[in-house]
């Protein structure tokens, strides 16, 4: 039962959602209706199960005293803040357990939840990502050499769109005249995306496609089980 | 108040951005402790919208309101519960059904989904005239688009020891995949130029008041 | 100095610079003018046609990591629609999006006064399971977004009464960064229900969902990146963040070009000392 009941239902499930793309009608337009409104408050309860082994994780390193301990501390009590906060006084429009809150609102300019992210997560995360662009430059720097035929084709297509994506591509090739419009920077960049770029993006959506369709059949079917897990 | 929190905020977000920014020298304990920080909030973050945005609207309220005409409902709450029993290790298989479950409505969406969106309609876009613009350049690019989409699902998918006439395929596969990942390159130095510049816009228009 | 710290110094010579490129045009503005690209023209198209009154659907799948790009697309497009009389339903399949739309709707609302909650736009939320909610929203909205933001019943915001399902919605603008985003809603939305899809992403994402604005029509064009906002802010005349930054973008490239030509130089003359030894 351990086993076989979970694989029945994956079948039952997965069958369910195609025969209802090709019958759409009752019983199993309302069947599939309830199976994707379920999907998606189990998908919360999948998020919160995420976010208590986060806790449980930082968690034991404080108490195992593992090197760096004092920042998963930091990052848990920032953790248990931005909860709390937005525990008693909401996010945005909608109010919490001590409902909107007016007065800290109007000592804080916001609420608390609100302010949090204005003021620590977005510029976190905006810098956090920002910093690749200073790994780009020296990626471009170092390691991207003309070495073979294919890298000559890498390197020619960057370029020209790097430079097709900039104000001065445009202004470059400006004074070219309407028949050699196509040789146009920006146009030709353009072209790039449009065509050759869009057959290989293309064949690996359709490669892609492929396998996931296979994959899919093969869980479906109770071929591919290693969700499960082991019974140990 | 009201003015002095902003102020605050706003030196709070600029020691942030230059803890994040001082990696690039190297590794240090003002970057660590941002980088916790950030993964703290973050996972506090998702947890409150979560609540009030799912289990609060598509759970709670509809059986505290109508518990008789929602009470279906109560298998996916049961469900969910038993996808919390992964936590403790005597209990862990009691979540191979929620998971079953949630795996199977995937992979049949995908199959149905991938399948037309990535498949037939794909294949479809590309059995096009190549003839039917007057325009030679546009007449070139369908002709390539063709081509290349052929050349590279060909090298992608014939594995076997290509050699003679048959590398071909393989080979005009490879080039437009490379003509493709420069683009991606270009287009990648684009995406991050874009997010240090939105940083330093910050720095010198918010914190230092330098641009307006 | 030993090889590795002259790397070292290199490579902090590169930071240097970039950082110089990108402050240096943000004081001293150039002004270049950017030319509009097929695909944003397209996605412009699909705004300007769409009738007065008619409900549109703004999914704001992004997080701040990659606002750069995507406010400035989220606030023309907002405009846009605005100033067509479009009413917009806000949603998220990201949770950080509806921080990101609030602040796109506090910046581009104070231009319109005149709009009015529950009338020309509402906050739905964030759903999770991004695919799923999509195609549950297929069948039935209300079954989804039982209630906005605020706790109001779906049933009770005015702009909702005549929307049913995706059927019903003019058009599709998901601002996304990865997944769930514009791939999800092309293949739950446009290609099941036959809404329009347009939308924004990251340049970096933007070169794999180019295949879908072909003749099928699952895209109605596309923004890539901060170039593409500052092109669709040019097409609703508006001077915005995104144009203000090209400068920057443009000076950054060159950079790169360069910094690409001396790695090759220097990897060439390397290369050729290696045959004379």
């Amino acid at each position: 039962m351990k086993r076989n009941l979970p694989l029945f239902f994956a079948f039952f499930c997965g069958i369910l959602v195609i025969v209802s793309e090709f019958i759409p009608h009752r019983p199993f337009s309302m069947m599939i209706q309830t199976l994707q409104d379920w999907f998606m408050i189990i998908s919360g309860f999948a998020i919160l199960l995420g976010q208590i082994s986060l806790f449980q994780s930082n968690l034991a390193k404080i108490q195992q005293r593992e090197s760096g301990w004092m920042y998963y501390l930091a990052g848990l009590i920032s953790f248990i803040i931005m909860l709390l906060v937005g525990i008693f006084w909401g996010t945005q429009e909608t109010g919490g357990l001590f409902g909107h809150g007016a007065n800290i609102q109007a000592a804080m300019g916001s609420k608390p939840f609100d302010y949090l992210f204005d003021y620590a997560y977005q510029p976190l995360s905006a810098t956090m990502f920002s910093l690749l662009a200073f790994f780009i430059a020296s990626a471009a720097y170092r390691a991207f050499i003309i070495r073979s035929f294919e890298s000559n084709l890498l390197m020619i297509t960057a370029i020209i769109v790097i430079l097709g994506r900039t104000s001065l591509g445009g202004m470059l090739t400006s004074w070219l005249p309407e028949s050699l419009k196509f040789w146009h920077l920006p146009n030709l960049s353009d072209f790039i995306m449009e065509y050759p770029n869009s057959a290989a993006q293309r064949a690996i959506m359709i490669s892609a496609a492929l396998g996931i369709i296979g994959s899919s059949l093969r869980i479906i079917l109770g071929i591919e089980r290693s969700y499960l897990g082991s019974d140990k | 108040m009201s003015n002095f929190m902003s102020i605050f905020g706003l030196w709070l977000s600029v020691f942030f951005t230059f803890s994040i920014f001082s990696f690039l020298y190297k590794d240090n304990p003002f970057y660590k402790l941002a980088e916790q920080i950030f993964v703290g909030l973050s996972a506090a973050y998702w947890l409150v919208y979560l609540f009030y945005s799912i289990m609060l609207p598509n759970l709670f309220t509809k059986l505290v309101h109508d518990f008789r005409g929602n009470i279906i409902l109560l298998i996916p709450a049961a469900l969910g519960i038993m996808m919390l029993l992964r936590i403790f290790p005597k209990t862990q298989w009691v979540s191979r059904f929620p998971i079953a479950i949630m795996i199977g409505t995937s992979a049949g969406i995908n199959m149905v989904r991938y399948t037309k969106s990535d498949l037939l309609s794909q294949i479809s876009a590309t059995m096009i005239n190549p003839f039917a613009s007057s325009s030679p350049s546009i007449v070139m690019g369908n002709i390539l688009l063709i081509i290349g989409t052929i050349c590279g699902v060909y090298y992608f998918y014939f594995s076997k020891k290509q050699e003679g006439i048959s590398a071909v395929p393989s080979k005009l596969g490879i080039w437009f995949l490379m003509i493709s990942f420069g683009a991606s390159f270009g287009y990648t130095v684009m995406a991050r130029i874009s997010l240090l510049i939105g940083r330093l816009e910050f720095l010198l228009k918010d914190w230092l008041h330098i641009i307006n | 100095m030993s090889a590795v710290s002259s790397s070292q110094v290199e490579r902090r010579i590169v930071f240097l610079l970039l950082l110089i490129a990108v402050a240096l045009p943000l004081i001293f503005p150039l002004g270049w003018k950017t030319e509009v690209s097929n695909y944003s023209k397209l996605a412009w198209n699909l705004i300007q046609s769409a009738p007065d009154s008619s409900v549109a659907i703004f999914s704001f799948d992004y997080d701040p990591s990659s606002m750069t790009e995507l406010q400035p697309m989220a606030e023309a497009m907002l405009d846009h629609a605005f100033s067509r009389n479009h009413r917009v339903l806000v949603m998220a399949l990201w949770p950080q999006g509806m921080q990101m739309a609030e602040q796109a709707f506090s910046k581009i609302l104070a231009k319109y006064p005149d709009k009015r909650y529950g009338i020309d736009y509402a906050y739905m939320g964030y759903k999770v399971a991004g695919i799923v909610a999509i195609q549950s929203m297929g069948k039935n909205m209300a079954e989804v977004f039982p209630a906005d933001l605020s706790g109001t019943k779906y049933q009770d915001i005015p702009m909702l009464h005549d929307v049913k399902t995706l059927k019903d919605i003019a058009y599709i603008n998901s601002l996304s960064t990865g997944v769930p985003g514009i791939k999800e809603w092309v293949m739950a939305a446009r290609d099941v229900y036959q809404t329009p899809v347009t939308g924004g992403t990251t340049a970096v994402s933007a070169p794999g969902l180019i295949p879908y604005v072909n003749s099928q029509q699952q895209l109605f064009g596309l923004l890539g990146g901060l170039k593409a906002a500052s092109e669709y802010e040019s097409l609703i005349d508006v001077i915005g963040p995104a144009t203000v930054k090209m400068d920057s973008q443009s000076v950054a490239h060159i950079l790169i070009l360069f910094l690409i030509a001396v790695g090759n130089i220097k990897a060439l003359r390397a290369r050729k000392r290696g045959h004379n030894e």
